[in-house]
């Protein structure tokens, strides 16, 4: 490979080829060839830089600066400027208010990360698997082979690694492989089915670096004994699926999929199947169910996926997230993953922030990190300067926590404590004057779009508490309503049969602990008056 | 139809990628009956169970649809950020309600659950085309600039 001077990366996800990302692309490579500057400069494609709803984004290694908001009608000058003469385009943040310099390192969704999962998004051309090999893909499986790592001894690093799914529940992994039953034939499957309102950092992980996810298949099958895995990615992803099944090609080409990974005695091959819409297959044997061609019912458990899972054999079932850990932790150890995070969650965690900050995005912090921080350093504050009201984290199936909650450190354990969850990883956040109530009913809404059917806590419990919040939104509902509203999720978190019909307790509940006067106050009139 | 069908083993977890295929090439973007017969026949099963298996997924269409699909997105991420008037702007510029078809047989209006594109809220896809950020403006903006695309095709 020929060294070049410098290096610019273009951002390519599905927000920034709705600005254009393609066509800047292609103006950026023949700007450079018209500077003479082919043999300086090499323009690359990669994953999502990080910054979401700001249109094209570029990056410039090794100056380590961005530009936001990139067109066409920029691309000659910053070409001439920045990488003809070296000078930092700032004056356009000026006379162009949508192109901003951002220096890497500095405030914002670009603030100096402890990326794990990300490590790799952003800065690769996730088309190309010399790329991912050059940053580190595969070095895990390269270690069990080097080292004749048993598969005990990959579910023992994972064990000790403490790490825990990160799709929502936080179950150890480790603990999730070892309960795998024995049997010649089992599964590996990666959740990508992701649904979860204001979630979207799988689709990012498979966009930026599919590999990763690969690899950590294969050590999960080695680990597990399975010998085929299935990743079930949202109908909606297109992209997602399209580099997806690029990167399982050319680890096929390479030896890296198929008989004998590495002239090894792994085995392991991965197909892609993709939804068609139905939030519900998020819940693990849904997710099988689908995957078997069925309805997305869930079943119910036990037994367990591990037990008996897809087309009946043992299976384990783990999130993008989680399987994108598992490669860094089997190259790195166990003790260099707890230097991460707190004791109990070591690691990372990859949010989406949304809503009313300055800058929406995508971002990795360690386990702990508290909301704060979260939104006030990489999510560079509230938007127009506003006061914060209350996150919703976690999405649908998430709770609200409002101002006193800021600094209660991002964990599964500390935030149960709250009686919120980490679910998902959307933070989805809140302007003083934003209506709890209105967002309350568009989840009640959701839910009861959402929910399948199959059993009546939930098919018609949804159906009620839409019901009562439409009233209570309008005006014409009584105290009644609104502890129906909380009678009536209670019942359904005791007696659904899966997660959706058990979670909207959690949104209504944290809704009307923090915020329940502004519940009161759509109520005009109380029973007793009306009666 | 029945060589697409042969593009997979005839095996029941191939369904759903059986049924969107079929989706696909319909010039009008729904499973027909006889599609869905033919698919019935080709893994061996009945009627009623591949459609009872397809109408539990939101992507699948049974009724013919318009040229374009469009798809707001009726998340709270988007609702929060004014998805609800985008909604009605579509209502009253297409006249049709959710779920109708424009009487030229030009668009479908649909909503879905969340699209993943939350940072440029709210977010609608038009066939598979996202757009974001939108405005009442560019609402009128889009569907003209795609009536007179249409048109000219």
């Amino acid at each position: 490979m020929k060294l070049v001077r410098s290096h610019v990366l273009v951002g390519i996800d599905a927000d920034s080829l709705l600005a254009g990302a393609r066509q800047v692309e292609q103006d950026l490579i023949e700007a450079v060839a018209d500077a003479g500057l082919t043999d300086e400069v090499r323009v690359l494609e990669t994953g999502s830089l990080g910054l979401v709803g700001q249109g094209v984004v570029i990056a410039v290694y090794p100056d380590r600066i961005m530009y936001a908001g990139v067109t066409s009608n920029n691309v000659a000058e910053i070409v001439q400027e920045h990488l003809l003469k070296g000078r930092v385009v700032q004056r356009l943040a000026v006379s162009l208010p949508t192109v901003k310099p951002i220096r890497l390192g500095g405030i914002g969704l670009t603030h100096e990360q402890p990326r794990v999962v990300l490590q790799n998004c952003g800065r690769i051309d996730p088309e190309s698997l010399n790329e991912a090999i050059a940053a580190g893909a595969y070095q895990g499986i390269a270690k069990v082979i080097e080292e004749s790592l048993s598969p005990q001894d990959v579910v023992q690093i994972v064990s000790d690694s403490g790490l825990r799914g990160r799709g929502g529940a936080g179950f150890p992994t480790g603990k999730k492989w070892s309960f795998t039953a024995s049997g010649p034939e089992k599964y590996v499957v990666c959740n990508a089915d992701e649904g979860e309102p204001g979630t979207f950092k799988d689709r990012l992980i498979l966009e930026g670096d599919p590999h990763r996810l690969i690899e950590g298949m294969i050590l999960a099958g080695y680990a597990i004994g399975a010998h085929h895995g299935i990743v079930y990615i949202r109908g909606e992803y297109a992209l997602s699926i399209e580099r997806m099944q690029n990167a399982i090609h050319q680890a096929y080409d390479q030896g890296l999929l198929g008989e004998h990974i590495l002239d090894s005695a792994i085995s392991f091959s991965i197909s892609i199947t993709k939804g068609a819409g139905a939030y519900v297959c998020g819940e693990e044997t849904a997710l099988i169910e689908s995957s078997e061609g069925k309805r997305g019912f869930p079943r119910l458990k036990p037994p367990f996926p591990g037990a008996v899972g897809l087309h009946g054999k043992p299976t384990v079932v783990n999130n993008v997230e989680t399987l994108a850990n598992v490669a860094p932790i089997v190259a790195h150890g166990a003790k260099w993953f707890h230097t991460l995070g707190t004791k109990t969650c070591p690691g990372t965690k990859v949010y989406t922030i949304l809503g009313h900050v300055a800058t929406p995005g995508l971002i990795e912090t360690e386990m702990g990190t508290t909301l704060r921080e979260i939104i006030y350093k990489y999510g560079g504050g509230m938007r127009g300067g506003k006061r914060f009201k209350a996150a919703l984290i976690g999405g649908a199936a998430g709770a609200f926590v409002a101002e006193d909650g800021l600094d209660i450190p991002m964990d599964f354990d500390s935030l149960r404590e709250y009686a919120a969850v980490l679910g998902s990883g959307a933070i989805l956040v809140l302007e003083e004057g934003t209506s709890i109530v209105e967002l309350l009913r568009g989840i009640l809404h959701f839910f009861r779009h959402e929910s399948c059917g199959q059993c009546a806590p939930c098919r018609v419990g949804t159906q009620r508490l839409v019901e009562f919040i439409d009233r209570i939104s309008l005006g014409r509902g009584t105290s009644d309503d609104l502890d129906l509203l909380v009678d009536v999720a209670a019942i359904m978190r005791d007696t659904s049969f899966c997660p959706l019909g058990q979670s909207p307790i959690l949104p209504i509940e944290s809704a009307l602990r923090d915020f329940g006067t502004e519940f009161r106050a759509r109520i005009r009139t109380t029973t007793e008056q009306t009666a | 139809m029945q060589r697409l069908l042969e593009r997979y083993p005839p095996a029941r977890e191939h369904l759903l990628e059986m049924l969107h295929d079929l989706q696909d090439q319909n010039p009008q973007h729904y499973l027909s009956d006889d599609a869905m017969a033919a698919v019935a026949s080709y893994l061996g099963l009945t009627l009623s169970d591949v459609k009872g298996t397809a109408s539990f997924y939101s992507m699948f269409s049974f009724a013919p649809r318009g040229r374009h699909i469009i798809r707001i997105c009726a998340s709270p991420p988007c609702q929060l950020l004014g998805a609800t008037t985008i909604q009605a702007k579509l209502r009253e510029k297409l006249h049709v309600a959710v779920g109708e078809t424009t009487a030229d047989g030009a668009f479908t209006l649909e909503t879905t659950s969340c699209l993943g594109v939350c940072g440029v809220a709210p977010a609608m896809m038009i066939d598979d085309e996202v757009y974001g950020n939108l405005t009442p403006e560019r609402i009128e903006v889009i569907i003209d600039k795609m009536r007179r695309e249409d048109e000219a095709s």
